[in-house]
C-alpha cells in the first residue's frame, strides 16, 4: 500500500491548483492524462483529505466532515470512494473497483478506466492482487491482508438519520453515546416483520464506542469488519463525510438479546463454483422462471472455477451468467 | 428529617429577559415529593417562560435551581454536565407537551414509543421492552392491540395518553406538563385529567403543570402559583387560591372576566 501519495511523500509543497502543473519534483509522472495533477485532485486537496483519513483512523467510527469536491461524475457513482482512492493512491498501487461484488459494472469499470486514466496506475480484477479496493455494496470474499485499504462508497453516513433528521442532534447523540434510538429501529423491525427485517447498511458498533454505519454492504458481510486486518475507509461525497475502521478494530452488529444477530442464510451453494457460506445474487435466466444463484462476487466465483471447481449448473449455464473464460 | 420532608425541587430567585424584554422575575418555591403545582396566567405571564427555565431547555438570567437526585444530594441542574442533564430529562424527569408531536415520535409504533426510553438507558431485550410497553398501554387506556400502530392513526386524546406512558415508563419522579389537556373536547379533557390525577396519586409523582384553564389547576393541582407580567402575584393552597383570591388581578382570574 502507498497511503501517502508521490509528492507529499517527499514532503515537497503541493502546486497551486489553478497554477500550470509543473513537473514533479522526483521524476516521477504525475498523472496519466495530460491536463491533470495525479489521480485528478490537486496535491492540496489531496493533503485536506488525507488529514480527515487520519483523523478518522484516529477515531474508528467517527464521521469527520471534509470539504468535499466536485468529482467529474455524478454523486451516485461514488464521488466520495474516489476523493479517498485518489488521495491515497501511490503511483505504484494496484487498484481493483467492485459495484454489487462484480468488477464488469459500468460504475466499476468507469471508475476503474478514470484511475488508469488519470493517474496511469494498474488495475485488477483479483482481490489478492490489489493494494487498494474500492467497493460499493460487498467486502471480498477473499479474507483481505494487512497490506491492502478497503474504500467503501457511501451514500447515508448517518445510522441516525433514519429516525433523527436534526443533524444538530444526532451529533450530540454520538458525543454523548446516546444510542438508544438506533435499538428504536431495530424494537419497529421485529414488531413489523417479527424478526430484524434490516439487511443492508446493517448499524454496527465500533471499537465500543461509535454508531456507524457500514454503507449499503448487506449484512452479510457484517462480520468481515470485525478484526479485519485491512484498513477500512468510508467516503461519502455528497454528506461530505469520512470515517475509517482501523485495522484489527471490534466493529460489532446491534441487536437485541432475545433477538440476536444473524447472518443471511443461503440454503444452497454458488450454482458455478459450488462454494458454500458466500453471498450469492439471483440471476434470472429466462421468461419461464428460470433462475440460479451464484457468487456476487465474481472474482471469487472466476478463481474458484479456475482451480477446477465446479457447481451444479457450470456446465448448462449461457455465458452471460458464466462469463468467457 | 425524614426524605418527605426534604423539597425535590428548590427555586430562588429565578428571573430570565430576553434582552430588555421581561420573561419571568424572582421566582421562588420548592416542590415537595409527590405535589402537584400548577402555574397559572394568562399568555405573556412568564409562565411558559418559568416551564422552560424549570426543564432546563432555557437558561437563567439569574437564579438557581436545585434538584434532589436520586442519591439524595441537591444539586444545581445548570452545573451537571449536559451528558448528565440529558440522563435526568429521560429518566428521572417527564414532559408532556401540549402538542403530542413535539413529545411522540409520530412515525414509530406506539410500543417503539413507549419503549425507547427503556431502551436509551440500556434495556435490550425486546420481549420485556414490549410487555413493559404493553402494561403502560393498559395502564393509560390505550387498547393494548394498538401497540403496533404510529400515533399518526391515533385520535388527539390518545395520543396525549401515550405521551404520557413515554414519559412514566422510566419511573420518573418530576413531571412538567404544558398545557396537556389544551386543543381537546370538554369530554376528552375530561377522561385525560382523571387519567393524570389517578397516576399521579398512584405514582407519588411531583408535578409543576403550566395551564391558563383553572379548571385543570382545580383538579390536579395541591398548590397554585399566579404569574403576571412575569412576576409572581400569589400562591397558596389550591382551593384556598380559587375560593378565596386576596389579589384583585386573581379575583379577576377567578370570576372568569379573564379566562381566554
Ligand atoms: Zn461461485
Amino acid at each position: 500500500m502507498s497511503a501517502v501519495g508521490p509528492t507529499s511523500a517527499k514532503g515537497a509543497a503541493p502546486p497551486h491548483p489553478a497554477a500550470p502543473r509543473p513537473p514533479s519534483p522526483d521524476g516521477r509522472r504525475t498523472g496519466g492524462a495530460d491536463g491533470y495533477n495525479f489521480a485528478y485532485l490537486d496535491e492540496q486537496t489531496k493533503r485536506m483529505i488525507r488529514r480527515a483519513i487520519l483523523k478518522a483512523i484516529a477515531i474508528p467510527g467517527y464521521q469527520v466532515p471534509f470539504a468535499s469536491r466536485e468529482m467529474p461524475m455524478p454523486y451516485g457513482w461514488g464521488t466520495g470512494g474516489v476523493q479517498i482512492t485518489a488521495s491515497i493512491l501511490g503511483p505504484d498501487d494496484i487498484l481493483k473497483v467492485i459495484d454489487q461484488g462484480s468488477d464488469d459494472t459500468t460504475n466499476a469499470v468507469s471508475i476503474r478506466r478514470f484511475f488508469e486514466k488519470t493517474a496511469g496506475i494498474a488495475t485488477t480484477t483479483r482481490t489478492r492482487e490489489a493494494t487498494i479496493i474500492q467497493t460499493r455494496h460487498r467486502i471480498p470474499e477473499e479474507p483481505l491482508a494487512d497490506d491492502q485499504v478497503l474504500v467503501y462508497q457511501v451514500p447515508t453516513p448517518e445510522p441516525l438519520r433514519f429516525l433523527e433528521p436534526r443533524e444538530t442532534e444526532t451529533r450530540k447523540m454520538h458525543a454523548l453515546e446516546e444510542y438508544g434510538l438506533m435499538h428504536v429501529k431495530l424494537y419497529e423491525d421485529i414488531a413489523r416483520h417479527g424478526h430484524i427485517a434490516t439487511t443492508y447498511d446493517y448499524p454496527v458498533k465500533v471499537d465500543g464506542r461509535y454508531l456507524t454505519a457500514p454503507s449499503p454492504t448487506p449484512k452479510f458481510d457484517n462480520p468481515k469488519m470485525h478484526m479485519s486486518p485491512a484498513l477500512q475507509l468510508f467516503g461519502a461525497g455528497r454528506e461530505k463525510r469520512i470515517y475509517a475502521i482501523a485495522p484489527f478494530t471490534r466493529v460489532v452488529s446491534l441487536d437485541f438479546e432475545d433477538h440476536p444477530f444473524e447472518v443471511n442464510r443461503f440454503e444452497r451453494p454458488c450454482a458455478l463454483c459450488g462454494a458454500d457460506n458466500v453471498y450469492l445474487d439471483e440471476v434470472v435466466l429466462d421468461n419461464s422462471g428460470g433462475r440460479m444463484f451464484v457468487c456476487s462476487d465474481t472474482d471469487f466465483c472466476q478463481e474458484r472455477r479456475a482451480a477446477g471447481h465446479a457447481g451444479e449448473m457450470l456446465a448448462r449455464a449461457p455465458s452471460f451468467v458464466a462469463g468467457q473464460r | 428529617m425524614v426524605e418527605e420532608d426534604l423539597p425535590l425541587l428548590s427555586v430562588v430567585g429565578l428571573t430570565k429577559f430576553y434582552g430588555r424584554r421581561v420573561g419571568c422575575i424572582d421566582v421562588a418555591f420548592d416542590l415537595h415529593p409527590g405535589e402537584v403545582m400548577a402555574v397559572v396566567g394568562e399568555s405573556g405571564s412568564g409562565k411558559s417562560t418559568l416551564l422552560s427555565l424549570l426543564s432546563t431547555q432555557l437558561e437563567p438570567t439569574a437564579g438557581s435551581i436545585r434538584y434532589r437526585m436520586r442519591d439524595g444530594v441537591m444539586r444545581d441542574v445548570f452545573a451537571l454536565t449536559e451528558a448528565e442533564r440529558r440522563f435526568l430529562m429521560r429518566t428521572d424527569w417527564g414532559f408532556v407537551h401540549q402538542d403530542p408531536a413535539l413529545g411522540l415520535r409520530m412515525a414509530v409504533s406506539a410500543g417503539a414509543n413507549v419503549g425507547e426510553r427503556l431502551m436509551a438507558v440500556g434495556a435490550r431485550h425486546y420481549g420485556r421492552i414490549r410487555g413493559e410497553a404493553l402494561s403502560w398501554l393498559e395502564r393509560v387506556e390505550i387498547e393494548t392491540d394498538r401497540i403496533d400502530d404510529p400515533p399518526r392513526a391515533f385520535s388527539g386524546g390518545m395520543r396525549q395518553r401515550l405521551q404520557i406512558a413515554r414519559n412514566l415508563v422510566t419511573g420518573p419522579r418530576l413531571v412538567f406538563m404544558d398545557e396537556p389537556t389544551g386543543g381537546l373536547d370538554v369530554s376528552v379533557q375530561a377522561r385525560l385529567l382523571d387519567l393524570l390525577r389517578t397516576l399521579a396519586a398512584d405514582l407519588d409523582l411531583s408535578v409543576v403543570i403550566v395551564t391558563h384553564d383553572l379548571a385543570v389547576a382545580r383538579i390536579l393541582s395541591h398548590r397554585i402559583m399566579v404569574m403576571r407580567q412575569g412576576r409572581v402575584i400569589e400562591t397558596g393552597l389550591t382551593d384556598q387560591v380559587l375560593d378565596d383570591p386576596h389579589e384583585p388581578y386573581t379575583q379577576l382570574l377567578v370570576s372568569s372576566i379573564l379566562q381566554v
